[in-house]
């Protein structure tokens, strides 16, 4: 019994020193420079320990900005990404000889280059010299005013953040459940059908706990991957996203670190700890309803 | 054995019903499944009477489910009817037709509890149709009873062995009353010793409900053993009707008298001369129906009685002792893959010695076919 465990340590060794290495000892680094008051990179040094880099971070109003984006941007891509994905997955199950098709045009985004989407959604709703884009055309067709979707309004820059950021995330989570949709065992659905049992309670009753393992999967996953959202901001709306208002936390920590305003890993490592903390919550929260719910 | 008064006085279901197939076909189109078109079930014309179990046997991938699905309602026919005690229900959903099923994987709701399970089919009801609350859990506690399996109603599946979840699967297919019960290979996914309890209890289940019961297997023995009718299909075409023990005295083909028994009858090549059957130059039986020519001679391994002054005299290869069976194992010729089995009684071993062992036959146990067509060709003794 020893012996083995020995043996199961030593097979794990490598990957343990591959983990110390590249994701703890950074972890407790970032944790210590949290708690350095003043650092100063050039001469390594600092004055003190203590709250004071959180207590800036949380009172800087860039940082409150980018919060209430990063939230906003959770809040709603997360549910409607997945509740979507739900709907086409369903759809693509039950259109038996169109699936293949169609599994293969959405998971298109999936392995196109996110610079190309970026590309696409320029086209969508960036304004220039010629046009005011395609979707300002469509609004313009049913007598409406155009909107600067880019550098206009924050709703509007919100609601092309959101479209974007769905996007980009509905191929991988379609392709997850199409999956998991066509795993389940007909016979569920034969019993059903045998019982009468209605399409919705069906669906709600036999479909949904069958796939929830990886509806929870998708929805923590989706949270994490939300809260770590940076580089499709940069793609709508250009590397000064305080400028345009639209910056995230992880935006938040990059600028804090090699930004204009740059220079300051203490407030990056507080700002970086603050997200981590919101992070563990959430999935903690997660994992908790998951495990309440999900019974095999 | 135990007995259950309360089952037996709410049982029986509401009304019994006989089965009728009419001209029933079902052809599968070229699929990504098929390369040609199927016929899972051709031109079936049948009456399962009602209150019986009957046993729908053949081989797999015969059609056997296909069959099942187009009485339950979950596969639509290509042609021909389905009436249950006499009201034509081809067009009807299976919601519609009263019918109870079981799957070969028992398809429990995995996150649902065993008396959740049972209430399920309950729950879709709506309307003057759907009883109390209540009531439901009262009628799924009798079902519960009835299969024995009430301790274990707060479990989930996966925390029950396959005979329990086999049981949780009928409660819940019978707990509606159906007037028919469908069982699809309900004991393929149980050990041998488990399988063999668990036809008893469904035979038991059937005795004190009087559900007319289809029970599809593909193993002969457990067909012959719980029904009282069996229905022998292959590749689709229905083969035989009947008794269990009437099919297997009287194969109507060939592909029957293979299919039923074990050890399995004995196939040798024959002629048929004159109205007397051959096998090598030894004449086993007579015919008088004008068959003349080549012949498949089937005889049962309990056909065989070993006789020094016997008829068929085969080479020995070894005498085999298995608890109550004695069993010979013999070469001869004429046999179809050279050896063949007899099952004999202990003290007939007196009459065995040396490398050869000679047989008198039981003319009841041989079976003469056509061996291109397997047609049945009718014999005498004498
Ligand atoms: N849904 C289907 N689509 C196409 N072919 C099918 C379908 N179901 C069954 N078949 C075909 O019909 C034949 C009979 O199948 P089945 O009824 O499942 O046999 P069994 O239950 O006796 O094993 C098989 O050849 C099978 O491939
Ligand atoms: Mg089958």
């Amino acid at each position: 019994m020893k012996n083995s465990n020995f043996k199961a340590w030593l097979f794990l060794l490598p990957a343990i020193a591959f983990l110390g290495v590249f994701m703890l000892y950074p972890l407790i680094d970032v944790l210590i420079y949290s708690f350095e008051e003043g650092y100063n990179s050039a001469s390594q040094s600092y004055w003190g320990i203590g709250f004071y880099n959180y207590s800036y971070v949380l009172r800087d109003p860039y940082f409150i900005q980018a919060l209430k984006n990063t939230i906003i941007l959770v809040i709603i891509t997360v549910p409607l990404s997945t509740g979507l994905a739900l709907l086409i997955s369903l759809g693509l199950n039950s259109i038996k000889a169109l699936k293949n098709l169609f599994q293969t045009v959405y998971f298109l985004p999936y392995v196109t280059n996110t610079i190309a989407v970026g590309l696409v959604f320029m086209i969508l709703f960036k304004k220039t010299a010629y046009t005011d884009g395609m979707i300002n055309l469509l609004i313009n067709w049913f007598g409406g005013q155009s909107v600067d979707f880019i550098e206009g309004p924050y709703w509007a820059k919100m609601m092309v953040m959101c479209i974007y950021t769905i996007w980009i995330v509905m191929p991988f989570k379609v392709l997850i459940l199409t999956g998991s949709l066509a795993s389940v065992n007909k016979n569920y659905y034969n019993a059903a059908k045998i019982d009468g049992t209605s399409k919705f309670r069906t669906f709600t009753r036999i479909t949904v706990p069958m796939i929830s393992p990886m509806l929870f999967y998708l929805i923590i996953t989706g949270f994490i991957g939300a809260f770590k959202a940076y580089s499709d901001e940069v793609a709508l709306f250009g590397t000064n996203l305080n400028a345009a208002g639209m910056n995230t936390i992880v935006g938040y920590i990059y600028d804090m670190l090699y930004g204009n305003s740059g220079g300051y890993p203490s407030y990056a490592a507080a700002a970086a700890l603050i997200l981590f903390i919101i992070v563990l919550t959430i999935t903690s929260i997660n994992l908790a309803i998951s495990k309440k719910n999900i019974h095999y | 054995m135990a007995v259950f008064p309360a089952a037996a006085s709410v049982h029986p279901p509401r009304f019994l019903m006989n089965i009728v197939l009419k001209d029933l076909t079902k052809i599968f189109p070229k699929s990504s499944r098929n390369k040609s078109p199927v016929t899972a079930v051709d031109n079936f014309n049948i009456e399962i009477p009602d209150g019986k179990l009957v046993g729908l046997l053949g081989p797999s991938g015969c059609g056997k489910s296909t069959a099942l699905n187009l009485i339950s309602g979950l596969e639509k026919p290509t042609h021909g009817r389905i009436f249950f005690g006499g009201t034509d229900v081809t067009d009807l959903p299976p919601e519609r037709r009263g019918v109870g099923m079981v799957f070969q994987n028992y398809a429990l709701y995995p996150h649902l509890s065993v008396l959740q399970n049972i209430l399920f089919p309950m729950q879709n009801l709506k309307g003057k149709e759907r009883p109390s609350k209540e009531e439901m859990i009262a009628r799924a506690e009798e079902a519960a009873r009835l299969v024995q399996i009430s301790e274990l109603m707060d479990r989930r599946p996966g925390e029950l062995s396959g005979g329990q979840q086999q049981r949780v699967a009928i409660a819940r297919a019978i707990v509606k009353k159906p007037g028919v019960l469908l069982l699809d290979e309900p004991l393929s996914n149980l050990d041998a010793r488990l399988r063999l309890q668990t036809r008893e209890e469904i035979r038991r289940i059937q005795n004190e409900t009087k559900i007319t019961t289809v029970f599809v297997t593909h193993d002969q023995e457990e067909a012959m053993s719980i029904s009282d009718l069996i229905i022998l299909m292959e590749s689709g075409v229905l083969n035989q009707v009947g008794k269990p023990q009437d099919v297997y005295d009287y194969p109507a083909n060939m592909f029957v008298s293979k299919f039923l028994g074990t050890p399995p009858i004995n196939i040798f090549k024959g002629t048929v001369k004159d109205g007397t059957v051959y096998i090598g130059d030894v004449p086993a039986a007579h015919t008088d129906s004008g068959f003349e020519g080549e012949a498949a001679v089937g005889i049962r391994p309990e056909g065989f009685i070993p006789d020094r002054n016997g008829i068929l005299s085969c080479g020995l290869s070894r005498v085999e002792v298995m608890g109550r069976d004695t069993s010979i194992v013999f070469t001869h010729p004429q046999a179809e893959s050279g050896s063949g089995r007899a099952i004999v009684s202990s003290e007939s071993l007196s009459e065995v010695s040396g490398t050869t062992v000679c047989f008198s036959l039981k003319s009841s146990k041989i079976h003469v076919f056509d061996p291109v067509t397997g047609v049945k060709i009718e014999t005498r003794p004498g």
